[in-house]
């Protein structure tokens, strides 16, 4: 296995408006691991997911897939490796889960081809793996937040891919649900890089936390390494004690409190 | 969770296939069918035979037995009339129903770009104003103006941002100026008899169709269908919006601008032979729906076969209904269209 192998983003910035939303962001998720991605509000967590997708152009630097440029790899042949799950997903259309886990087969279906046995397999296999075979036929609109979800990914196993991009997938959700999709997500196997709000939750789910605030890395590691109290006050302004049942346990987050104004670090006070 | 049932992924077996081989033949039939029949129902009494017996001879198979005259209205009046209405049901009916997916509102018909409103426009500025000198017929106004309307559209919302939200903005700002154009030059510069012939015409009307016509906008017709069967898969990935789109591997900037090319130059040509037949394009794609599921390899055509035998009736029923007057068929299409709109969407209350 090579370095330049999987999906990988070379310092890439990207503004609007004006302003600079990333500001040379690398990121090389290893294959088969759970990458989260943390950050308050604004600091380009979206924008960085939206890049690896290829659905937003790097202004500068370069997202490769298995070290060729997106761009150049095509956006079929992305969709066939790279699954995205978004925020909250929504349709007016009058879909069932079925059709929604069939819209992963676009990226590999020619035009006029009928559903391959291999479409239909993945399609099929897609459900299974989500616990939603009994629920095929359900019409979308009558499905609450955590099916949704599980629907999305469903449909985004159904593409078959290596990679796997989901921004805050757990909002919305209540907590059994939110655990349930990050265990789903855990147990896939897939390379994930997924936005997280919830500490805690990237401490338990996460092999390795990259942290952003204002387009830029401040940390990246393991949630041992990253999810310090200094580091907490630093990137969101509040004070956190954060400890560990036993040595070498995810550490535990416990939110103590906003600190003043004037404690929030300026712009470039962290590396 | 291995044991999924089979019955809730069909397979592409054969019974499937065949079965869905012979609704089309069924709906094709069910077409040709309704065109048979909607020729031999009209003022002119001549017997049912006799007007097959006439087309079948033009299509140089057996002898007429009609008076030249007579022969003329089935050939030339009411056949191409008939078939303009189903070239025009069809056409505007996939127009409807790509624009809906393309834009990700329910609301959106042929007509959101402007199209209808522009084509008045430039029908009126021939018909009132004289220009062209005779040189333009009313159709080739209201083609001209369909373009210039839809260009305006496209460079408006490009400008706004090109978000689809934008682009339906855009169209509304479009069709309320053209509109307001198209009252001024009627309201200063017309008299009362043209304006009779361009409301009739706004109105939308099949009653000047003859062969001419009917090639053009099958032609085109059988340009576009293709075109936006081509980018089915594509159209079913916006259910959940661009950025789903184009993350399932959509190149969503070319798509749309194909499709809304497509769907606009077909919507001027139909508009410049027909008038703007309202209706059509934003509820018969609901209805085809109704009966295929959302996925666009079978809704499209499915629409357009929809389109076509609904906008034959309905133009039948505005010709003989208060025989020997003729009711404007865009009038028709609403008052039948309406309550089978409230139908379909009372039925389909409880997926909400």
């Amino acid at each position: 296995m090579s370095d330049l192998d999987g999906l990988r983003a070379d310092r890439v910035s990207r503004s609007a408006d004006g302003t600079l939303i990333l500001d040379g962001v690398s990121l090389a998720p290893r294959p088969g691991t759970v990458t989260g991605l943390l950050g308050p509000n604004g600091s380009g967590k979206s924008t960085l997911l939206r890049l690896l997708a290829g659905v937003l152009a790097p202004a500068s630097g370069t997202v490769t897939l298995d070290g060729r440029p997106l761009e150049r790899v095509g956006r079929r042949a992305v969709a066939r490796r790279v699954a995205v799950v978004e925020q909250q997903a929504d349709t007016q259309v009058a879909l069932t889960v079925l059709d929604v886990v069939r819209l992963g087969r676009v990226p590999h279906r020619r035009a006029w081809a009928p559903a391959s046995a291999g479409d239909e397999e993945a399609v099929r296999s897609a459900l299974a793996r989500t616990g939603l075979a009994d629920k095929a036929a359900r019409p979308w609109q009558t499905l609450s937040g955590g099916e949704r979800q599980r629907v999305q990914i469903a449909r985004a196993l159904a593409q078959q891919p290596r990679e796997l991009l989901l921004d805050e997938p757990t909002n919305h959700l209540d907590i059994q649900h939110q655990l349930a999709l990050l265990d789903l997500i855990t147990e896939l196997r897939l390379t994930s890089v997924v936005a997280l709000h919830d500490l805690n939750l990237a401490a338990m789910y996460c092999d390795r936390l990259l942290v952003l605030r204002r387009g830029r890395v401040v940390a990246g590691g393991t949630p041992e390494e990253v999810l310090t109290e200094e580091l907490i006050a630093e990137v969101y302004g509040v004070r956190a004690a954060v400890t560990r049942a036993a040595p070498g346990d995810r550490p535990h987050i416990r939110f103590l409190g906003t600190l003043p104004a004037d404690r929030t670090a300026p712009e470039g006070a962290l590396p | 969770m291995s044991d999924v049932p089979t019955a809730a992924v069909p397979s592409a077996a054969v019974p499937v296939a065949l079965r869905r081989a012979l609704l089309w033949a069924a709906g094709l039939a069910l077409l040709c069918g309704s065109v048979a029949v909607a020729i031999t129902i009209g003022p002119a009494d001549i017997a049912v035979g006799d007007v097959w017996a006439t087309v079948a001879a033009h299509l140089g198979w057996g002898r007429g037995r009609l008076s030249p005259i007579r022969d003329g209205i089935v050939w030339n009046l009411r056949l191409p009339r008939t078939l303009l209405a189903a070239v025009c049901g069809a056409g505007l009916a996939v127009c409807g129903a790509v624009m809906q997916s393309l834009l990700r509102n329910p609301l959106a018909d042929p007509f959101v770009l402007g199209v209808s409103s522009g084509a008045s426009t430039g029908a009126v500025v021939v018909v009132v104003l004289g220009a062209g000198g005779g040189a333009v017929s009313v159709s080739g106004g209201a083609f001209v103006g369909a373009v210039v309307s839809f260009a305006l559209v496209l460079l408006l919302s490009h400008s706004l941002g090109g978000t689809t939200d934008r682009v339906v903005l855009a169209g509304v700002a479009a069709m309320q100026l053209f509109s307001a154009v198209t009252s001024f030059v009627v309201m200063t510069a017309a008299d009362a008899e043209t304006t009779r012939g361009v409301l009739f015409w706004l109105l939308g009307s099949l009653g000047g169709a003859d062969w001419t016509d009917v090639g053009l906008c099958l032609a085109v017709l059988a340009a576009a269908l293709p075109v936006c069967l081509v980018y089915a898969r594509a159209l079913d990935a916006f259910a959940f919006g661009q950025d789903a789109a184009a993350a399932l591997g959509v190149r969503v900037a070319r798509t749309r601008l194909v499709l809304l090319c497509v769907t606009a130059l077909l919507t001027a040509v139909l508009v410049g032979s027909a008038g703007a037949i309202g209706f059509v394009g934003l509820v018969l794609p609901h209805a085809a729906r109704a009966l295929t599921g959302p996925g666009h390899t079978r809704l499209l055509p499915a629409t357009a076969l929809a389109g076509a035998v609904f906008l034959v009736w309905v133009d039948t029923l505005a010709r003989t209904l208060l025989d020997p007057q003729e009711v404007p068929v865009g009038v028709m299409t609403s008052l039948i269209g309406v309550p089978a709109f409230v139908l379909i969407l009372y039925r389909g209350r409880d997926t909400r």
